[in-house]
């Protein structure tokens, strides 16, 4: 009894196999795949912006939660996706592994023996020649157009463009490369982020980071142990449109910690590399610097403040907090490189540059709510458990007396958003690439075709081409006619 | 004619990118006459080896509404490249994605009329206008064979893209709307290729499946453009 059952089994999963490795299964899941991939680029997605996610999910209550359920925000690692793309591969590789050994021994093989009826075959061609030495022109002709050949007693088997077999096999190879190098890059990389102002030195420990993201076998021992200085950062803008024409990022490292200090520079197609390590300028902003006194003028608080642009022109918004202070205080902020003012707007930037700086800010004393464990952003206060004291715009080097003490706006410094990755993946994905494409020139650029010829009362040729790629009536014609020849001046 | 038309396309493109001190593919305006002129490169290119003469008026219509679309909603005057811009990639990418457009578009104008003579035919016979064209069978080759052509040249472009946003942006591939529906194209010419060549798909069939593959490459080009929220969203269109 359990013989049949595992008899059935094993029939039903050679049976799953057989669909598995079908191309018409291949096909649909080809087409599934791409199908998946559309709602990635309708739905934000968390992996690329955390921000427009949490957007949805205020404008769509009712339903957000209902296409979470379904990994509507993180498509490409929801478990559908991951299961149509590795059903793919799965039968990418029944398919192809046996191809490859088959193909490995035509290779060595000979053409397969010439059909019986010729005068069934397509491009059949009748030469009226009687001699046996046509079977050996004909050689010579194939050989000379580089056919392989196989002789036998009566006729002559020729075959030529095994490359295409090559070229298909390389290119569907190469993308299994491609995946498994991808796999390489998210289980043993990392990716973080860090904010760092005009003079800040960094250091590569995780603790360094903004945010950081580790493959599920990284260590954080693995971090590149190089040291890093921002010395400049200069931006050029084009004044008729206030478009950014360059960014200029000028850095100090060594690696490791302690060697010797070498001056780079990073802009935003140059990253700076260390190893499978490289440094990208992601992102820049303004600093502001400000100190602030209590009542008794002493300093609790000195130093650049980062702002997040929220325009063209880096109109940025911020928050000052002071947790010294009893009670706390916090400063809801923005600061304008080029201050200007409208009716609709308010007040503005006018250009990306720093030219007539303001800092416009409301005061709020209270409970930061800095201690209650939940993570807040640098850039936010929450003022619900607050009062606000103030509202001022300060000019360089001005200051302001909010009762509880006062504010000094200093100056400005610029920050940098260096993103810093490690892929050990990404030369396997190069190689696949590069393969993949070469594998695909090959393939749809060769030809492969069979040419046979017959004695038979008379000399037969026929010819059969794979694909029906053209060009093999040419190639025939030119056989018979040089057949022809021959036999002519051997008359 | 369309010869003529075609190099003072090429021309406009020519004076654009010396306008601009730069290749002229940094906005949609110019994507959108360099993709035109890349089009009727495509015929002109498949009319030496094809008797396609037939496919003129199509093509230059398409061309047609393309530049009005172009030269009326897309304008921009000519500006510099913003940082992101800057790199020898983006004459490779951009190239190499433009040409195979116009190849795929073109694959496109030869299924539609093949799903439009077939139906003419399958009622009777053609209509007056249409009994030049070529037969069938020729149609559905000759989309295949642009397809077949210039499928290694989109696959080019798309790693050409993801060995830039390497450089750029800290990753070769991050699901970005443009990178999906490039891949998207990818997929469905790949389905429409192994349709044809493994399955020996041929017809009706194939065609509707190539106008498919085509309409997401258009599809990409207008929506993830327009209304797109991605990376690839630079300087107001």
């Amino acid at each position: 009894m359990s013989e049949v059952t595992e008899l059935e089994t094993l029939g039903f999963l050679r049976w799953i196999w057989r669909q598995l490795t079908s191309m018409r299964i291949a096909l649909i899941l080809l087409l599934l795949l791409g199908i998946a991939a559309v709602p990635g680029s309708i739905f934000p997605q968390r992996n690329q912006n955390p921000m427009k996610v949490q957007e949805f999910f205020t404008n769509n209550p009712g339903i957000a939660p209902w296409l979470d359920r379904i990994k509507l925000f993180d498509v490409y690692s929801s478990p559908w996706f991951s299961a149509i793309y590795l059903l793919l591969f799965i039968s990418l590789i029944g398919c192809v592994l046996p191809r490859t050994a088959a193909h490995i021994k035509a290779i060595g093989a000979m053409p397969p023996l010439t059909p019986k009826f010729l005068d069934r075959m397509e491009f059949f061609h009748k030469i009226d020649r009687q001699d046996e030495e046509a079977l050996s022109d004909a050689r010579k002709w194939l050989k000379s157009h580089r056919f392989r050949v196989r002789v036998e007693a009566h006729s002559i088997s020729a075959e030529k463009g095994y490359l295409r077999e090559t070229g298909n096999l390389l290119f569907h190879l190469s993308l299994l490369l491609i995946l498994v190098a991808v796999g390489i890059g998210s289980l043993f990389g990392s990716k973080g982020e860090a904010i760092l102002n005009v003079g800040d030195r960094f250091i590569n420990t995780p603790t360094s980071y903004d945010n950081l993201a580790f493959g599920k076998f990284q260590s954080d021992g693995s971090l590149q142990p190089f040291a890093l200085t921002v010395k400049a950062f200069k931006a050029t803008y084009d004044p008729a449109t206030n478009a950014p024409l360059d960014y200029l990022l000028t850095v100090v490292t060594s690696n490791p910690v302690g060697a010797k200090p070498v001056t780079h520079i990073i802009k935003v197609n140059k990253p700076l590399t260390f190893g499978s390590t490289k440094i990208y300028l992601q992102a820049n902003g303004y600093s502001a610097i400000v100190a602030v006194r209590d009542k008794s003028g002493k300093v609790v608080f000195e130093g650049a403040v980062p702002f997040l642009p929220q325009d063209a022109n880096l109109t940025s918004t911020g928050a000052i907090k002071i947790p010294d202070m009893k009670p706390q205080i916090g400063f809801v902020a923005s600061f304008l490189p080029t201050a200007d003012r409208s009716a609709s707007r308010g007040a503005f930037s006018a250009y990306p540059e720093v030219l007539d700086p303001r800092l416009l800010f409301s005061v709020w004393m209270g409970n930061l709510g800095l201690d209650t464990g939940v993570p807040q952003s640098v850039y936010r206060i929450d003022t619900s458990k607050m009062t606000r004291l103030g509202l001022k715009a300060l000019g360089l080097h001005q200051s302001y007396n909010f009762g509880e003490g006062s504010i000094t706006f200093e100056g400005w410094k610029s920050w940098v958003n260096l993103q810093i990755v490690d892929d050990p993946g990404k030369m396997y994905a190069l190689f696949g690439a590069i393969f993949a494409v070469l594998g695909l020139l090959i393939s749809l650029f060769t030809q492969q075709r069979r040419i046979w010829i017959k004695l038979d009362g008379e000399v037969q040729v026929a010819g059969l081409a794979k694909n029906g790629v053209p060009g093999l009536s040419e190639e025939i014609d030119a056989l018979v006619k040089s057949l022809q020849k021959e036999s002519e001046v051997k008359e | 004619m369309i010869f003529l038309a075609f190099l003072l396309l090429f021309a406009g493109v020519a004076f654009r990118a010396a306008s601009a001190h730069r290749v002229p593919w940094g906005n949609m305006y110019e994507f959108s006459i360099t993709g035109a002129l890349a089009f009727t490169g495509a015929y002109l290119f498949a009319l030496v080896k094809y008797k396609i003469r037939w496919l003129g008026l199509p093509v230059s219509i398409a061309v047609l509404l393309t530049l009005g679309t172009a030269v009326t909603l897309l304008y921009r005057p000519s500006a510099p490249l913003v940082p992101a811009l800057k790199s020898t990639w983006l004459a490779i990418h951009v190239s190499s994605a433009i040409i195979s457009g116009g190849v795929f578009l073109l694959a496109n104008a030869v299924a539609a009329t093949y799903l439009i003579l077939d139906r003419y035919e399958s009622r009777g016979a053609r209509p007056r206008w249409a009994e030049k064209l070529p037969s069938l069978e020729v149609l559905d080759q000759l989309s295949y064979r642009l397809v077949a052509f210039v499928f290694p040249l989109w696959t080019f472009a798309v790693i050409a893209g993801a060995i830039w946003a390497e450089s750029a942006w800290g990753r070769y591939w991050g699901w970005d709307p443009k990178e999906t529906w490039a891949f998207i194209t990818w997929v469905a010419y790949a389905a429409y290729l192994h349709a044809r060549v493994t399955i020996g798909w041929r017809g009706r069939r194939a065609a509707w499946l190539c106008l498919f593959a085509g309409s997401t490459f258009l599809f990409n080009y207008v929506y993830v453009n327009i209304w797109g929220t991605g990376r690839h969203t630079y300087s107001g269109l």
